[in-house]
């Protein structure tokens, strides 16, 4: 690596930018005093993160025998030896890559000075110089002759803010800026944001009346530390991975086939977050797991990651020309998820800011460009035995039924003929289509073919099979088809694999052998072949020995000497905590990228990920544990006006609530949420209608009539061509292509949908159904209060309440005018109260469901 | 105009200005916002705003042909290829070509159409579009279309979009963006359609990057117009006021309490929607309509109802100020059975679009209204023979290198034809016009540069046009 070269080009590389000394300050001609010189200077500058509450890096610098022994890479302090000792070189910033402190001014050379004369005179330390107070405590003074003292914005702040040292970074900007932070939200609205910002659900009542009631320090920690452990906590940061991965259940293009394996994927990504599974580990099996010495189900299922790309099984469509697409999106979607390049832009000509070619693109491209797509099985617990069990039974049965239609006799013949037309096109159109057919509309159907049946496996046989039957009708008469049932026998095909124990499938990759040839595309067209390139990465960036394969490529993202993944990712999880990110540009770290409101910060929040081992539930909890997360998002004019974007912190943000997390709150707070996690996609009401839009209106809603129909949002089947439109309307990406920030708009159908879509309707009949039944008093103001804490987790104010009592008494005048429109309000007629009330409070069940309140994280 | 930062700005603008004015109403706020104007369009996205330069059009009509239409049978006749019907060109001819199905050995299929010189401009047109040829003088014939997508999602997508590949956004997409709609009611930007579902689906009216507040908005054919239009059973009018009181007060303690002025954006929208709740149905109610209209569109016609509603709707939303409405209807993809299935699509969408543009001319509103008639590609004068026992069921291939397509009313010159293609179908030849160049011509006519609306977003300023197109100046009036 380069830094100071790459620095100068790319400020992805080095947003710190802090220089780098070509020799150390030397030493201070005195002697030393442990206590006068050095502790203090600790004390100020290094307990934050290297103190009692936090030993970053593994180091700690309160305690004797921690100093002395040094963090995870090794001693720092060498004793009579300063030259040599790390934390000098940390501190002067020599031969390192990061300076230290990483936020404030550096240290003078004087101070630096001080420290080398202390380990050069043997480092010494007193036993009774314990610490005297906790760094947070200490108060800032001038950091050396000259410098001017920073104006804390308010006394006792660093008190309140803790030790979380995202603060000292956040709060040494608001210093310099002379603003003071935003005070803590309520602690019911704080419990509320982090539950719907770790897990996308609302806290129970139980959750808010336990957390409220427990005053000692560390309740909140324990809150977050328990919302981590949840299940749901994978599923929401799942949905924010599946827009980044570009993920559907269906095909896209014109067919759309739906792609009933894709969720395998989708259930690995949940699982693997829920674990915990290191990011760098959690990245190279999506992008390499196949290529890992002996891959698992879940290292092959993993690569799934590859196939969420667009699929093109159009009639007539160059398979040639789609390949190269797929790819193309392949190498956008890595460079952008993993690196934050815009890479997509060299691939018809020179990137236009960027210091990147169209040879940088292709030569990434030829790591994907031997990709080949596999079905495999990825059983779940449980499911491989009884599959075992009952195999055997179903092959026979399978056999059997395929024999009473003549198959084993008519399918050979198909065969000869078809592959005699896949080798002589043009003498017959409706075979040459055939033969099209299978390329297109199996994955491999076309290379099965040929493999001879008698040594073809299960899965291979049976893909020709299944494509005889439903595809025979295209070289033989109407009429004929019909006479030999295929159709009939398709579905008792169907019927029969349902009955017996399924095995997940996944769909993953393998690599193309042997290795084809890879070129620069002209103009960046699929079929204009420049001169030819190996596998390689950006020239501007570290590189990887020649020979390198897709799996290199991973582990080079989280190479020591990559400075990219690490806060690209950090960069976009902090967006979803704040709005945006430190980069507001979380697409683009390029040169035409936003510049980072807090450089030394996304370096550090990187520096301390890579650190905590990748660990993503680490990185979360350092955020949310941050004074800044927990301030209060109220509007400060007198901050607006310097900062109007709030680009500072020196509040939260409001932020309006994705659209999964709508229909989840909506369902959770209404007692109606499915919350079982992972599985199968479902299909819940979507208006008649809807899905003749797809394609032909060949695509069908199977609506879940059970409980499925009320599982969370991002178990939504997404159909590419007819997205659920509720997801559209709130902003949901439209998982075409990498996206890694939503816009959050604000539109009259999205109040349409609120208001009338039977979904909403169902979780305002589902609140008003639980206010009456677990409310302990039948008062209207207790009702209320409940209603209240079940949407907004607290309690409505006086003039809220007066306004919905209000409401209440009107709409139970127009019900009582209006007996015929409380079925509709209330469809079923309960035992335990009174009906017409309960179309009333369902009345004000549906106004809380549509406040900005209801869908926003405040 | 609006960038991607820019738009995000709004939301902190609001902010700003909602400290400022704390205590002033939503209302307030948002009217000294808008009078403020400048760049931001205050707190509606949607907001009217001028373009580049004075537009010819304000509003446009996109009569989207779904799935190809068969050129030479329709708009550009071709006698040479009754000469050679029936035999195979000779490969020199055809090695350029690219065919989805066929092969390059497939035979010359003739049209067994007839053509008409229509008009006083005397333009050739097909008589599978007897109406068509009666507005031959309003309209611009373009035969030299061509464009680099060859199937059918790609080809819709690039026609829309600018790109073959999904994720960008769509030309409605793109003038909602940037000139807002008129219409306070509806939303700006409407899909209309019949038939089957096209190829392209909701791509083919997204907004792509752009926020979602400018994707097209389907207008459906049965059930409520607009998705989730009307009230839940037994939800009154006067029930759904009752509740969206109540819910402005609550919002409008929140926004007092919070000075997030995005709660005042939101009050707005609940307000918009139950304008929308009344002038959806009012949209649809024909009864205002004499019946010599209803009767020119086809209204009542057993084959045309369907696209004759949607074309009167057409006009009715433009009269209302919608900004854009595609009008798709599908599919015009004969492989098979050219003679009977383009009968019936020609039968179900002539008579409605040509009343559509002589309804837009009498009432004039066609000089402010650009109408757009045409698909993503077109067909080959090479057969598709699946069933060789059945001669009807014969069809026609993709064909990208030279198709038609028709414009009339804002900014269009009418009456003239554009383009040549070769006496074999092949080649655009002559005023080669590229879907961008199209596309730039539109953006032309609505007062702006193609070049010039772009939005960032991945660290590139993207546009409707990609890198490509050039205005058509001959077109133009």
């Amino acid at each position: 690596m380069r830094p100071v070269a790459l620095s100068a080009i790319l400020t992805l590389l080095a947003f710190g930018g802090r220089a780098t000394a070509q020799e150390l300050p030397p030493a201070a001609e005195r002697t030393v005093d442990f206590r006068k010189d050095i502790q203090p200077l600790f004390a100020q500058r290094c307990y934050a993160c290297h103190g009692e509450a936090n030993q970053i890096n593994g180091l700690r610098l309160d305690r004797k025998k921690d100093a002395l022994a040094g963090g995870h890479s090794g001693a720092a302090i060498l004793p009579g030896d300063s030259a040599n000792s790390r934390l000098v070189h940390l501190l002067a910033g020599y031969r390192v890559k990061v300076v230290m402190p990483p936020a404030g001014p550096p240290l003078t050379p004087e101070q630096i000075g001080l420290v080398r004369a202390w380990i050069d005179q043997g480092a010494e330390w007193p036993d009774d110089a314990v610490t005297a107070a906790p760094a947070p405590k200490r108060k800032v003074s001038t950091t050396g002759p000259g410098s001017r003292a920073p104006t804390r914005a308010a006394p006792g702040q660093a008190d309140r803010l803790g030790a979380n040292p995202i603060d000292q970074f956040i709060l040494a900007k608001l210093e310099k800026e002379n603003l003071a932070p935003s005070p803590e939200a309520d602690r019911a609205t704080l419990l509320r944001r982090v539950s719907l910002d770790l897990t996308g659900l609302p806290p129970s009542p139980e959750q808010i009346e336990r957390f409220l009631a427990d005053s000692a320090p560390k309740a909140y920690e324990r809150a977050v530390d328990r919302l981590l452990r949840s299940e749901h906590y994978g599923e929401k940061w799942a949905m924010h991975w599946l827009d980044q991965v570009r993920y559907a259940d269906s095909d896209g293009y014109e067919k759309d086939d739906p792609r009933p394996h894709a969720r395998r994927y989708c259930h690995w990504v949940i699982q693997a977050l829920n674990e915990d599974l290191p990011f760098d580990e959690f990245s190279i099996d999506q992008i390499a797991g196949d290529l890992l010495p002996h891959p698992t189900e879940e290292q092959l299922t993993a690569t799934g990651f590859h196939r969420n790309t667009l699929k093109n099984r159009e009639g007539g469509v160059n398979y040639e020309q789609f390949r190269f697409e797929e790819n193309v999106d392949r190498v956008n979607t890595i460079s952008t998820v993993w690196m934050g390049l815009t890479l997509g832009c060299a691939q018809c000509h020179d990137h236009k800011y960027d210091p990147l070619s169209q040879s940088d693109y292709y030569r990434f491209f030829a790591f994907v460009n031997n990709l080949e797509d596999e079905l495999v099985p990825a059983p779940l617990p449980g499911e491989r035995g009884a599959w075992l069990q009952t195999h055997a039974e179903y092959r026979s049965r399978r056999e059997e039924m395929l024999c009473e239609y003549n198959v084993p006799e008519l399918q050979p013949a198909w065969e000869t003929k078809v592959k005699y037309h896949g080798e002589h096109p043009g003498e017959d159109t409706a075979w040459d289509v055939n033969w099209d057919t299978l390329a297109k509309m199996t994955d491999g159907g076309d290379k099965y073919i040929l493999i001879p049946a008698e040594e073809r496996t299960e899965q291979q046989a049976d893909v020709v099979t299944d494509y005889f039957l439903r595809f025979y009708t295209q070289v033989v008469s109407g009429k004929e088809y019909k006479q030999l049932g295929f159709g009939e026998l398709r579905e008792r095909l169907e019927k029969l694999e349902k009955s017996y124990p399924q095995m997940s499938m996944a769909r993953a990759v393998s690599e193309h052998e042997p290795s084809r040839e890879h070129h620069i595309h002209v103009r960046g067209g699929w079929d204009r072949l420049g001169v030819e390139v190996q596998p390689g990465v950006p020239q501007v960036l570290p590189q990887l020995p020649a020979g390198a394969n897709r799996l290199d490529l991973a582990r080079w993202l989280f190479a020591d000497d990559n400075p990219l993944t690490a806060r690209v990712t950090v960069n976009r999880v902090w967006q979803e905590y704040f709005g945006k990110g430190i980069v507001s540009t979380s697409d683009d770290f390029g040169l035409q990228g936003d510049k980072p409101s807090h450089p030394e910060l996304l370096d550090w929040l990187a520096e301390d990920f890579v650190q905590s081992g990748w660990s993503l539930k680490h990185l979360h909890k350092r955020i949310v544990m941050s004074a800044a997360y927990r301030q209060s998002s109220k509007a400060r004019p007198e901050a607006a006006e310097r900062d109007p974007d709030n680009r500072w912190l020196s509040r939260q943000n409001r932020l309006r609530l994705p659209a999964e997390v709508i229909r989840d709150t909506a369902l959770a707070s209404a007692g109606l949420l499915d919350d079982e996690v992972g599985g199968k996609s479902v299909y819940p009401p979507i208006p008649d209608g809807v899905t003749s839009l797809s394609y032909a209106g060949g695509f069908a809603w199977p609506t879940n009539k059970g409980r499925e129909r009320y599982r969370r949002g991002l178990y939504i089947h997404f159909q590419r061509t007819v997205p659920y439109p509720m997801l559209m309307t709130f902003d949901s990406s439209e998982r075409s292509v990498t996206e890694c920030q939503r816009e959050r708009s604000n539109t009259p159908l999205q109040a349409l949908n609120l208001l009338n879509d039977p979904v909403f309707m169902e979780a305002a009949q589902g609140l008003a159904t639980r206010v009456l039944l677990e409310t302990p008093s039948s008062e209207l103001s207790d009702r209320l209060d409940y209603a209240y804490e079940l949407c907004f987790a607290r309690k409505p104010s006086q003039t809220e309440a007066e306004r919905l009592e209000q409401y209440y008494r009107d709409q139970m005048r127009l019900l009582d005018a209006s007996p015929k429109s409380v079925a509709g309000w209330f469809p079923v007629a309960p035992e335990e109260f009174d009906r017409t009330a309960a179309a009333a409070w369902t009345g004000v069940s549906r106004v809380l469901l549509n406040t900005d309140e209801f869908i926003t994280r405040e | 105009m609006l960038d991607r930062p820019q738009f995000r700005h709004i939301q902190s603008r609001r902010d700003f200005l909602s400290r400022c004015l704390a205590g002033l109403g939503s209302m307030a706020v948002a009217d000294l916002m808008h009078a403020e104007g400048r760049t931001a369009p205050a707190a509606d996205p949607l907001a009217p705003k001028p373009p580049h330069f004075a537009p010819k059009a304000k509003n446009v009509i996109f009569l989207f042909q779904a799935g190809a239409p068969s050129q030479m049978d329709l708009f550009d006749p071709k006698p040479m290829l009754t000469k050679y019907n029936g035999q195979s060109l000779p490969p020199e001819l055809t090695k350029d070509l690219q065919l989805a199905f066929i092969k390059k050995n497939a035979q010359v299929l003739a049209s067994a159409r007839e053509f008409t010189k229509s008009g006083q401009c005397g333009m050739e047109i097909s008589d599978l579009l007897p109406h068509t040829q009666t507005i031959a003088d309003d309209i611009c014939l373009v035969r030299s279309m061509v464009s680099d997508a060859f199937n059918h999602h790609p080809g819709q997508s690039l026609l829309m979009s600018g790109s073959p590949l999904p994720g960008r956004p769509t030309v409605g997409a793109w003038l909602t963006y940037g000139l807002g709609t008129e219409a306070r009611d509806l939303p700006g930007f409407v899909v209309l359609s019949s038939g089957r579902g096209t190829s392209g689906g909701s791509s083919n009216w997204s907004s792509g990057f752009l926020p979602s507040t400018y994707a097209g908005v389907p207008f459906r054919s049965s059930g409520d117009p607009i998705l989730y239009l009307s009230n839940p059973d037994g939800v009154t009018p006067e029930m759904q006021r009752l509740s969206l009181d109540a819910l402005k007060d609550l919002n409008q303690e929140r926004l007092d309490q919070t000075g997030d002025l995005e709660i005042a954006a939101r009050i707005q929208s609940y307000e918009l929607a139950f304008r929308m709740q009344t002038a959806g149905p009012d949209l649809l109610d024909f009864s205002d309509e004499p019946q010599h209209i209803l009767d020119m569109y086809g209204v009542d016609g057993k084959l045309t109802a369907p696209y004759a509603t949607n074309c009167l709707l057409a006009r009715r939303m433009v009269e209302r100020g919608v900004r854009f409405v595609m009008l798709a209807h599908a599919s015009w993809d004969q492989h098979q059975n050219l003679k009977k299935d383009l009968q019936k699509n020609c039968d179900i969408t002539d008579q409605p679009a040509a009343a559509l543009v002589k309804d837009l001319k009498q009432r004039g509103l066609l000089d402010s209204t650009l109408v757009v008639w045409g698909g993503e590609f077109g067909r080959t004068s090479l057969a598709d023979i699946r069933r060789p026992e059945d001669i009807d069921s014969v069809g026609r291939d993709h064909h990208p290198d030279g198709y038609s397509m028709w414009l009339a009313g804002g900014g269009i010159k009418g009456g003239q034809v554009i383009g040549t293609t070769d006496d074999l179908a092949m080649h655009a030849v002559d005023d080669i016009v590229h879907v961008h160049d199209l596309q730039a011509t539109l953006m032309q006519c609505m007062g702006f540069d193609h070049t010039k609306l772009t939005y960032r977003h991945m660290g590139r300023d993207f546009r409707l046009t990609d890198v490509g197109g050039k205005v058509v100046q001959q077109m133009l009036a």
